[in-house]
């Protein structure tokens, strides 16, 4: 294998509002059934690296309950596998990540241990489908030092979150600029790098010794002069979820046959792990239309363009519209929810109203009695 | 270090299961879907390492290819297990020639080493036919607390039915004093459910004394040679939801159950989980042309029509305008644009056109297999065709590649059947 892998899943965000009370962002649930990890994990193990490390930090119960079996994308090998780090306190350290370079170089025996002479760093955030060899040998062919998968930025998207770059005909990144207020550059970044193993371990030294932590900040916008740093454009779909805006979009996103079709249907699949819920159960008075219901859901009322997560259950004479609702949501009776995103195992009581605005999503956190029969 | 297991179960999985017509043509029954994403032999198999049974002989002779697949090496049941878990067990060639397995019992006899390699105290011996949930487990403390050499699962079933049922007959203890098979008079109402626990010992020396008989059946030739020799026979009690799903009714009607408000046979619950294996994972689709009432549908299906009172399976696409009612359709099949289906059963990877009508007309005998299709449903087996625009009778059965000329007249009246030898192409 010529490449290991490395997803970076520590992250928060403040953009995520109270959804990042309870997860790090790259434990998202994500259209129904994923988790946002699953989009990286499931394309490294397409594009048939069998060695990953993901490196989580914040809030992590979450995501390590994700990943508590790599089976489910096919890392249960007896070559390679998936890791999961988190900071450790050693005789040397007992600091926390400090930043993406700083998680690298906490972790640089992983990297020096390997023999694969690539490594793929990918962010645990990005919804999108990519063959990193692809990446890879357009990396190769332009003999570049670090290759960033870059895209076109659209008008609709809020070029403060993201790297800004600037990319020359051949392809060679000439200017990056780290979450810039204003910018005239129309690419991003996105936040997946391919670079060669051992050019990796000689920068994240360095870094360390310069008391630096930021791979963006302090290797690729440093380096940006001095090393062959080139852009690989992406053009199919992509997303970030690090802000309750675009999460909410990205769930949305997966209401349209095309992009279903694109994630669902075509070759390769996105892998999650399995919860052997039952079918979805839609009773009489139910209503459903446009929307996404997840196995193990139970409707009695309406549902409309919606996304369901597992084992919601909807009330009779309820009117959900415009919502998302993350898993193991119980809600009443009577109850009108719209333009929501309804935080995982909540339950709301009977004849309640939750009514956000389409440019300003109302993130719902009830948690009452349940009572079960 | 001698391996050591306390109870181990044998589940019978050879069976074609000829009464449930086209649809196991291709596979063993066990492999049958049910209830939107199962296979029939996911029952036993969860209610196995739910009751703590992590050791399981699975006997496949009819059609294992699917059934091989489904199980592989018992993840979804968490049955990989470094000692013990789920093994397939074919019929295979020794030195004395080659058998296929004759009976149950027989098939179980040929894998005497298999048991014995696991040194039991007990053997659980299971069919892959049932639907319900039960705690092997609890049968277990029963059979030892009546220190008994063989506990027979029983359930009471209505008097006037117990003619289709293997009865026993028991004393105040629950001791089987006699039994008798399909009595036209019965004098109990307790059917077997064709689960057993064996003393170890006891089976052992059953199997080996009947090791010459003819089709060597539990039911008939084990458990009376077991009675003969004065062993001590108990039946035990099963009050839950048990359902043989051998004909295309009963099969089409514990679907139906499902889908009631609380059904019988809850899948909702917490405890008590049915795993299967699920390689379909994104969530469903319902669109705004879509009205759906009183269904279950499974991972991945995309509904652009109607449907009502009726169990759809994973990756199941139904077009605009299509409407469904009391109906099964299974795994990964297309129902095209505008066709009407009622009361019928579809099975897995089928594609059937626009336009077509499924079930219409009255009811007629069947010309083509009277024991098997007796009913008003029509019965579609896997990987079938069904071009643009036909009308489609009840009590029919409709197998293969079929074409615009297999329907005179655009037709296929109520009763008949189109079944095509599917060779390979």
């Amino acid at each position: 294998m010529r490449a290991i892998g490395i997803v970076l899943a520590g992250g928060n965000s403040k953009r995520m509002r109270e959804l990042s009370n309870k997860r790090a962002i790259a434990a998202m649930p994500i259209a129904g059934s994923f988790r946002s990890i699953d989009f990286a994990l499931s394309n490294m193990t397409n594009s048939h690296i069998q060695k990953v490390a993901v490196f989580t930090q914040y809030n992590s119960r979450s995501l390590n309950e994700h990943l508590s079996s790599s089976k489910w994308w096919d890392f249960g090998r007896k070559q390679g596998g998936l890791f999961v780090f988190t900071p450790t306190i050693t005789a040397q350290s007992s600091d926390w990540y400090r930043g993406t370079a700083d998680s690298l170089y906490q972790n640089l025996t992983f990297l020096k241990n390997s023999h694969e002479p690539y490594v793929v760093i990918a962010a645990g955030d990005g919804i999108y489908k990519l063959d990193y060899n692809k990446v890879l040998e357009y990396h190769i062919e332009k003999k570049a030092d670090i290759t960033v998968v870059c895209r076109r930025v659209e008008d609709t998207e809020d070029i403060t979150r993201f790297g800004a770059v600037k990319i020359n005909d051949d392809g060679r990144i000439t200017e990056f600029e780290e979450k810039p207020m204003v910018t005239d550059a129309n690419n991003i970044s996105c936040g997946v790098y391919v670079i060669r193993r051992r050019q990796l371990i000689e920068l994240v030294e360095r870094c360390a010794a310069e008391d630096r932590y930021d791979f963006v900040k302090d290797i690729l916008v440093r380096y940006k002069n001095l090393k062959r740093i080139y852009a690989y454009r992406m053009n199919t779909y992509w997303s970030n979820i690090a802000s309750v805006e675009s999460y909410y979009k990205t769930n949305m996103d997966f209401l349209k046959k095309d992009v279903r079709d694109y994630f669902f249907n075509q070759y390769p699949e996105v892998y999650s792990k399995i919860d052997d819920l039952p079918p979805a159960k839609y009773n009489p008075g139910c209503n459903v239309k446009n929307s996404l219901i997840s196995s193990g859901c139970i409707i009695n009322g309406s549902v409309e363009n919606s996304v369901l997560f597992k084992t919601a259950y909807v009330g009779n004479n309820c009117v959900i519209k415009n919502s998302v609702v993350l898993n193991d949501v119980y809600i009443g009776d009577n109850t009108v929810i719209e333009n929501c995103i309804v935080e995982s195992r909540d339950t709301i009581r009977a004849n309640t109203t939750h009514i956000g605005k389409p440019d300003d999503i109302k993130i719902v956190i009830e948690k009452n009695e349940r009572y079960t029969l | 270090m001698m391996i050591k297991k306390e109870m181990i179960a044998m589940l019978l999985a050879g069976g074609q299961g000829s009464r449930l017509g086209v649809l196991t043509q291709k596979v063993a029954k066990p492999a049958v879907s049910f209830g939107g994403k199962y296979r029939i032999i996911d029952f036993p198999l969860s209610n196995c390492i739910n009751s703590g049974v992590d050791t399981v002989g699975v006997l496949t002779q009819y059609q294992p290819l699917r059934l091989n697949a489904h199980i592989g090496i018992g993840i979804p049941w968490d049955l990989d297990r470094n000692v013990g878990g789920v093994t397939i067990l074919p019929p295979y060639e020794n030195s004395r020639g080659s058998d296929w397995y004759s009976g149950t019992a027989n098939a179980v006899f040929q894998n005497l080493e298999y048991m014995e390699s696991y040194n039991p105290d007990y053997v659980l011996i299971l069919s892959g036919d049932h639907i319900y949930k039960m705690d092997y487990e609890v049968m277990l403390d029963y059979h030892k607390a009546n220190n008994a050499d063989v506990t027979i699962a029983v359930m009471p079933v209505p008097l006037e039915e117990a003619g289709r049922f293997g009865i026993m007959i028991t004393d105040e203890n629950s001791r089987v004093v006699d039994f008798e098979e399909k009595p036209k008079n019965p004098r109990s109402n307790l059917a077997s459910m064709g689960i057993y626990i064996f003393s170890w010992p006891v089976l052992r020396e059953a199997l080996i004394a009947l090791q010459d008989e003819a089709g060597c059946d539990f039911g008939k030739h084990i458990i009376p040679y077991c009675k003969e020799k004065n062993q001590k026979l108990f039946a035990y009690e099963f009050n839950g939801y048990w359902k043989d799903v051998g004909t295309l009714t009963s099969y089409w009607q514990a679907n139906m159950e499902l889908i009631d408000i609380i059904p019988e046979f809850n899948l909702y619950e917490e405890y008590w989980r049915i795993f299967t294996k699920s390689d379909i994972i994104p969530p469903q689709y319902i669109a705004d042309t879509a009205s759906i009432e009183k269904s279950i549908i499974g991972e991945g299906t995309e509904v652009y029509g109607t449907v009502i009172n009726s169990v759809i399976g994973a990756g199941v696409t139904i077009g605009r305008g299509a409407q469904i009612r009391d109906s099964i359709i299974m795994r990964e099949t297309v129902i095209g644009e505008n066709t009407k289906i009622n009361k019928s059963i579809v099975a897995e990877n089928t594609k059937v056109g626009k336009n077509c009508e499924i079930g219409i007309g009255d009811f007629k005998e069947s010309t083509y297999d009277k024991r098997v299709y007796d009913a008003d449903l029509v019965t579609i087996g896997e990987k079938t065709i069904i071009p643009d625009g036909v009308k489609i009778g009840k009590n029919t059965a409709i197998m293969g590649d079929t074409v615009p000329e297999d329907y005179p007249n655009g037709e296929l009246p109520s009763g008949d059947a189109i079944v095509k030898a599917g060779g390979l192409k």
